[in-house]
């Protein structure tokens, strides 16, 4: 096991937050994790996180569902069993692709939105009855946290952390 | 203060002079008699064989469907088959021309009507374009104004000196409604025939006359006027009085003014455009009858205007003009460039496919004659208004790029181009369409007045609208998520 030590460091205000993120990222700490009650602009920027893909995953999920109801549409309506339904040409299936069009958008709308949020779950670990995973309570009303790991240079981290503006500078054992 | 440079101004004349040569051109060339249109229809056949042989096959294929659906539709007008030029005489050509020879003068007169509609469709299309967009971008600014959108603050000189651009069109439309109306020199509009309203004419056509109390030439002229002199009088007024707010210092009583007229306006707008559209195109197609269509007309010059004004920032802006502007404007931009080609997508295909599923036959015509006569651009212009925008304008990064959107606004602007040329021209022309020299004529005239007009404007008040309570607001308009190239970004987070 290597160290198992964490700095806690409390801040009450995004913005005292956001500067204390990059005064850290400024010396080359490595930032563990931030917790805050709500989303903060320009946190993942300054943290220096990776852009998400969702939404590119979600354009690959739009483009599956559109092909599943060309597909479904095109097997039920043209091959399974053409029938002449109110005179709708059921020849070829661009013949009769006004009619499908409805279902395609739906289908397509719907691939890209459940698929993108089922991705976006399993991406962030969440599930119900999924212990959680929050270090303080309070980070989840008004207090904000940043997590830190220590190797060997607490005072150092201590002293820079204390005039970055946090309000609490705890450190934790974990595990 | 932005000066407008000698070159744009002689490249801009000398467009403007091109095209009214061309214009000119293409009205001398007409035929002026049926002899003369059936020289051109037999050289058509003789010596450019491949262009004539296949509209030749194209109106051989369509007469099964054809003649069937509108005998149902038309049927008790085929008795007056003699009438001068719409849709019940091309039924009547299309059984006479299954008959044979007998009818070939009728069908000569009907090809002379579409012949000598040719040079005033090709000048309408693209009066319509730049008036329509013009018109829209002055309704985008109204509506900014409306919204109290800090974003589009530093463009709104952008806006305004565009709407300039409404001026010069309004007056060329003016005069092509009286001459049509007053004077009868053109034909475009097929109810305003000889004889369509009397009975004892062998002209009269019913279903006309019944939409009389609407289709009147002194109630459409009225209106037509009505509409050019609302759109223009706002434009008056609100250009006038945004430059007044820069220096007024009034505890914004200005803007409070401006923002009340511009409500007034855009309930203005909403009601005479939805009758402009009937009047101006729909009014082509006397038989024919949409719900929507006063919304689809909307949704094309609105998508259009928005390009426009992407276009115009992002030259000035490469010109340092626009010191205000940074990449998240042009992404806002590109967004609703974005947005609209999907809006007009939608409003075109429930137009589309609501007539399509069901099928009845007054209505189908209207569809039948573009999806025969005009297959090429009808399709292309779905790919172009729809699946290119989608694609190339989705990505986040892609749409603060200026060469992108330029790459992407000039399909959408062309595609839109051709969604009124297939509103206009198969009413007007029929098959006898073709895009030469009188149509490029036209856009090239058109568009010379539109940069003249425009830059001149832009020249003539501060390119900051300074008295803008919202101003401030929008020179640090930041959109968190795509990367400005070039610029500080010291003061975002």
């Amino acid at each position: 096991m290597e160290s198992s030590k964490v700095i806690h460091a409390f801040y009450t205000d995004d913005e005292v937050l956001m500067d204390a993120v990059k005064a850290v990222k400024a010396e080359h700490h490595h930032i563990e994790e931030v917790f805050c009650p709500f989303p903060v602009h320009g946190l993942d920027k300054a943290m220096g996180l990776a852009p998400t893909r969702l939404a590119i995953t979600a354009f690959f999920y739009g483009i599956t569902g559109l092909s599943f109801a060309i597909w479904m549409t095109n097997y039920m309506m043209i091959q399974d069993w053409p029938q002449d339904i109110g005179g709708k040409p059921s020849f070829s299936w661009l013949e009769n692709m006004p009619a499908f069009v409805p279902i395609m958008f739906e289908l397509t709308v719907f691939f890209a939105a459940h698929l993108m949020v089922i991705t976006f779950y399993m991406r962030s670990r969440i599930w119900p009855f999924k212990e959680a995973e929050n270090p303080d309570p309070r980070t989840t009303d008004d207090h904000f946290l940043m997590e830190i790991p220590v190797h060997n240079n607490e005072a150092e981290l201590t002293a820079l952390l204390s005039k970055t503006g946090a309000v609490e500078i705890n450190i934790v054992d974990k595990h | 203060m932005y000066q407008f440079s000698g070159k744009l101004k002689t490249f801009s004349i000398a467009l403007i002079l091109l095209g009214a040569l061309g214009i000119a051109f293409s009205f001398y060339t007409a035929p002026k008699s049926i002899e003369d249109a059936k020289e051109i229809m037999a050289q058509q056949t003789s010596h450019d064989g491949g262009h004539a042989i296949s509209h030749e096959e194209v109106k051989e294929e369509k007469h099964a469907t054809e003649v069937k659906g509108d005998s149902l539709a038309h049927g008790e007008i085929e008795n007056h088959g003699e009438e001068v030029h719409h849709e019940a005489t091309k039924d009547a050509h299309a059984a006479s021309e299954v008959h044979g020879e007998n009818h070939d003068d009728e069908h000569a007169e009907h090809v002379y009507h579409q012949l000598k509609n040719k040079p005033w469709s090709a000048l309408y299309v693209s009066l319509f374009f730049f008036l329509g967009i013009s018109l829209l971008v002055l309704v985008f600014y109204a509506s900014q104004r409306v919204a109290q959108s800090a974003w589009s603050v530093v463009l709104f000189r952008v806006m305004e000196a565009i709407s300039a651009n409404l001026v010069p069109t309004s007056i060329i439309m003016l005069l092509v409604i009286l001459s049509a109306s007053v004077l009868h020199i053109n034909h475009m509009f097929p109810w305003m025939a000889e004889g369509v309203f009397d009975p004892s004419s062998p002209n009269y056509d019913p279903i006309i006359d019944g939409k009389s109390w609407w289709m009147n030439t002194p109630g459409w002229t009225i209106r037509s006027i009505v509409y050019l002199a609302v759109w223009n009088a706002y434009r008056w007024f609100i250009r006038r009085n945004s430059i007044k707010e820069d220096t007024a210092n009034d505890g914004l009583k200005t803007y409070k003014l401006n923002y009340n007229v511009s409500v007034g306006f855009i309930f203005l707008f909403m009601i005479t455009e939805s009758m402009m559209s009937w009047d101006w195109i729909m009014g082509l197609d006397p038989h024919w009858f949409s719900t929507l269509f006063g919304w689809y007309v909307l949704a094309s010059l609105l998508v259009s205007a928005l390009t426009v004004i992407a276009f115009v920032t992002i030259y000035l802006r490469s010109k340092g003009a626009l010191p205000g502007v940074n990449d998240s404007h042009i992404h806002d931009l590109a967004k609703f460039m974005f947005g609209f080609s999907i809006f007009w997508t939608y409003l075109w295909f429930s137009q589309f496919m609501l007539i399509w599923y069901a099928d009845i036959p007054e209505e189908t015509t209207y569809f039948v004659m573009r999806f025969n006569e005009y297959k090429l651009p009808f399709l292309a212009m779905v790919v172009m208004n729809f699946a290119f925008p989608i694609l190339l304008l989705l990505n986040s990064d892609f749409k603060s790029i200026p060469w992108f959107i330029v790459i992407g606004g000039i399909v959408i602007l062309g595609g839109h181009y051709i969604d009124v040329f297939i509103m206009v021209m198969p009413a007007t022309v029929g098959s006898q369409w073709s895009f030469g020299i009188a149509e490029i004529s036209a856009l090239l005239f058109f568009l010379g007045i539109f940069i003249y007009t425009v830059f001149s404007a832009f020249a003539k008040a501060n390119p900051i609208p300074k008295g803008n309570p919202f101003l401030k607001e929008s020179e640090h308009f930041h959109y968190y998520n795509i990367e400005h190239r070039g610029e500080g970004s010291a003061d975002h987070h």
